[in-house]
């Protein structure tokens, strides 16, 4: 139980170091770098022309069905992860509930293919 | 107070704060973020307590898909984030409402988990292992049964979408 | 912990971080000397021998630039975006075997920071979580093109991370462990690439969608959207988002080696007090073979159209990974109920899958008609899609 605790106390120093890290690199900048900001140069470049519109761009919600795919697929390779730990000691049992589940969540890429979501037009 | 202890306090403050910045936040975009605080502080927790597998499951879900796909969703509104008129005014019966949920969940794990201060973080220790003999032992039909709730939910996403795309 | 100990552990982090910043400057000017090489041009020359001190340069110049919020940005997320995308890199480093030990002090000290129950899920974890650099400088830029950037290379990395997952998870099932150093004792006779090639393959094409390096650069293409997600950083901050890119392939490469190709594992003559210095060299050299491998990628291919590369991601890679994970799962589990002869099942039970994935991959292969080329035919409702 130490050794748990003490690996992610190691895990804390690297987060520590790394802010460390960060901190050195802005301090320094701030130090060394000018500051002469005036309003041509503050506003947002965009691409060199001067930008059109408040910088909002709506994205298509075919981003969002990617987004939600992800998060499915995501819980689904949780699952994974116990799995294989257990695999070898339940058997094919196993291989057996995990070929179901996938075969469901498989339906489901199935749909959003034949559906069309997955197709950029 | 042994260095859990602090380490919990520690956690559960900046959990607490930002679960309040949370719904305080004008900003959706900052909200989100601020739950991303809250939701690493909880996985926090589950590590101190043992559960590493749990934690890092509650980082990469929740932490690392579904705040994402909350930021996804923000960026396909209309408007500009951050405006006021998303204050629908309810506050007292949000903070009721709040307060009552607190009070029901602390009371419920009191007496669900009695446990004494001393073994509070050597208890548990559910490993990747426990957590897989337990769901594909006993547990094989609420696992199944997940496969299909995830399958509704995806497909009640695409039909979703593919309606706001005809309109 | 006494005194002593304490100091090990600050030196120990202390290398690893000043190892990773060396090897990512030894890497871009590997990286632009091959591409130079291939290119016929000479590629950097004037800073240090060979011009190898030209990451250093372009880092201290970085320094002194100017760094510009905009006025139209988001300022507290827009200063926290770039250091968000520079953890993940060095947290993921932290579970890699890079050596055995040395015993110095009268202490066995582990070449490896934290050898985690988890490491896998960890390097996931890890891997999730540097989505949030990208996102939070588009959307904090508060200018168009950063966030067209954004949302389209997180679409992209979240699709890759799913893939890079189950390859992972096929190493996990293959090997029986999460622990880093139980997966490197595990490949002592044969290194995982061997009977997991195609998790390798498809870890490969994951990871380097995830670090977005092309040919999957969409984030940054430059003839469309500018510089993508970072458009609008300059001076310390963008130098953030470059290191964490670095870092980050650094890391993958480095995850690649400890996964498939044996970690620190290789010949070494010398015993004794010298011990340790073989299997780091060997590990540094696998480093950057792989990274070699990535370079020649980058100088070979070109940039992927986006539409193409979610088509290959959901309709190729995962679709394929998730078969490879069952096909695994039976190959692990065969010999266990069937003994000896398992290995012969497990073997046509591969063959099955193969002949039986030949013969249905043309089911979904593309209709070249309905295919929404631009300028193709449209086919009515679906193009709209």
């Amino acid at each position: 139980m130490s050794d748990y605790y003490s690996s992610y106390g190691v895990v804390l120093a690297v987060l520590t170091a790394g802010a460390l890290l960060v901190a050195v690199a802005f301090t320094t900048a701030r130090l060394v770098a000018p500051n002469a900001p005036n309003r041509e140069k503050l506003t947002t470049y965009e691409c060199g022309i001067d930008p059109v519109g408040d910088g909002w761009s709506q994205s298509h919600v075919r981003y969002y069905v990617y987004g939600f795919l992800f998060v499915i697929f995501d819980v689904e390779s949780v699952f994974l992860f116990p799995w294989a730990r257990v695999l070898e000691s339940i058997g094919y049992a196993a291989v057996v509930e995990m070929t179901i589940f996938i075969g469901i969540l498989a339906v489901g890429l199935l749909y959003a293919w034949r559906k069309g979501v997955l197709r950029w037009a | 107070m042994s260095a859990q202890e602090y380490a919990f306090t520690v956690l559960a403050v900046v959990g607490g704060l930002s679960a309040i910045a949370v719904v305080t936040a004008r900003n959706v975009v900052h909200a989100a973020l601020y739950l991303v605080v809250t939701l690493l502080s909880v996985g926090g927790v589950y590590l101190l307590l043992g559960a590493e597998f749990v934690a890092w499951v509650q980082i990469l879900i929740y932490v690392g898909a579904i705040v994402i796909l909350f930021l996804f969703g923000l960026m396909l509104t209309k408007a500009p984030i951050g405006r006021d008129t998303l204050d629908n005014q309810q506050r007292w019966l949000g903070a009721l409402v709040g307060v009552g949920v607190f009070a029901g969940l602390v009371f419920l794990i009191q007496e669900a988990f009695p446990v004494q201060d001393a073994e509070r973080f050597e208890t548990f220790h559910a490993t990747t292992d426990a957590v897989g003999e337990s769901i594909f032992r006993n547990y094989v039909l609420p696992f199944e049964a997940v496969s299909f709730l995830l399958l509704a939910a995806l497909i009640g996403a695409i039909v979703l979408a593919r309606k706001d795309d005809a309109s | 912990m006494d005194w002593v100990g304490w100091a090990i552990l600050v030196v120990r982090v202390a290398i690893v971080f000043f190892g990773l910043l060396i090897s990512v400057m030894l890497y871009i000017w590997m990286e632009r000397k091959v591409i130079a090489d291939m290119q016929t041009r000479v590629g950097p020359l004037r800073a240090g021998p060979r011009g190898v001190l030209i990451t250093l340069a372009d880092g201290i110049k970085l320094f002194f630039k100017e760094g510009i919020t905009p006025t139209a940005a988001d300022h507290p997320v827009y200063a926290v975006a770039p250091i968000l995308a520079m953890f993940p890199g060095f947290l993921a480093f932290c579970v890699i075997p890079f050596g055995t030990s040395v015993t110095l002090f009268g202490r066995e000290i582990p070449f490896q920071l934290a050898d985690l129950n988890i490491g896998i899920l960890w390097i996931l974890a890890m891997t999730s979580l540097s989505v949030y650099g990208v996102v939070l400088a588009g959307w904090s830029s508060g200018s168009n093109y950063p966030l067209l950037g954004a949302v389209r290379s997180s679409a992209q990395m979240i699709s890759y991370e799913v893939g890079m997952g189950l390859a992972l998870v096929a190493v996990l099932m293959y090997s029986g462990t999460l622990r880093m150093s139980e997966l490197i004792a595990a490949q002592d006779t044969v290194w995982n690439v061997i009977p997991q090639f195609p998790a390798f393959v498809v870890f490969l094409i994951g990871a380097i969608a995830e670090t977005n390096r092309p040919p999957f650069d969409l984030a940054e293409a430059e003839s469309e959207l500018v510089a993508g997600f970072h458009t609008e950083y300059s001076g310390i901050k963008f130098a953030m988002f470059y290191l964490g890119e670095y870092v980050s392939t650094v890391t993958v490469a480095a995850v690649a080696v400890t996964l498939f190709l044996g970690g620190w594992r290789g010949w070494w003559p010398f015993d004794g007090a010298v011990a340790w210095i073989g299997p780091l060299l060997w590990f540094v050299l696998k480093i950057t073979a792989v990274i070699y491998v990535l370079i020649l990628v980058r100088a070979t291919l070109p940039r992927m159209r986006y539409d193409r590369l979610m088509n290959f991601g959901w309709k190729v890679l995962i679709p394929f990974g998730l078969v490879w994970v069952m096909i695994t799962g039976v190959v692990v589990v065969l010999p266990q109920e069937y003994g000896n002869r398992g290995r012969y099942i497990a073997g046509a039970v591969i063959v099955g899958a193969a002949a039986l994935a030949t013969l249905v991959a043309p089911l979904f292969s593309h209709r070249p008609a309905s295919e929404a080329e631009p300028g193709g035919q449209p086919e009515g409702r679906e193009v709209r899609a």
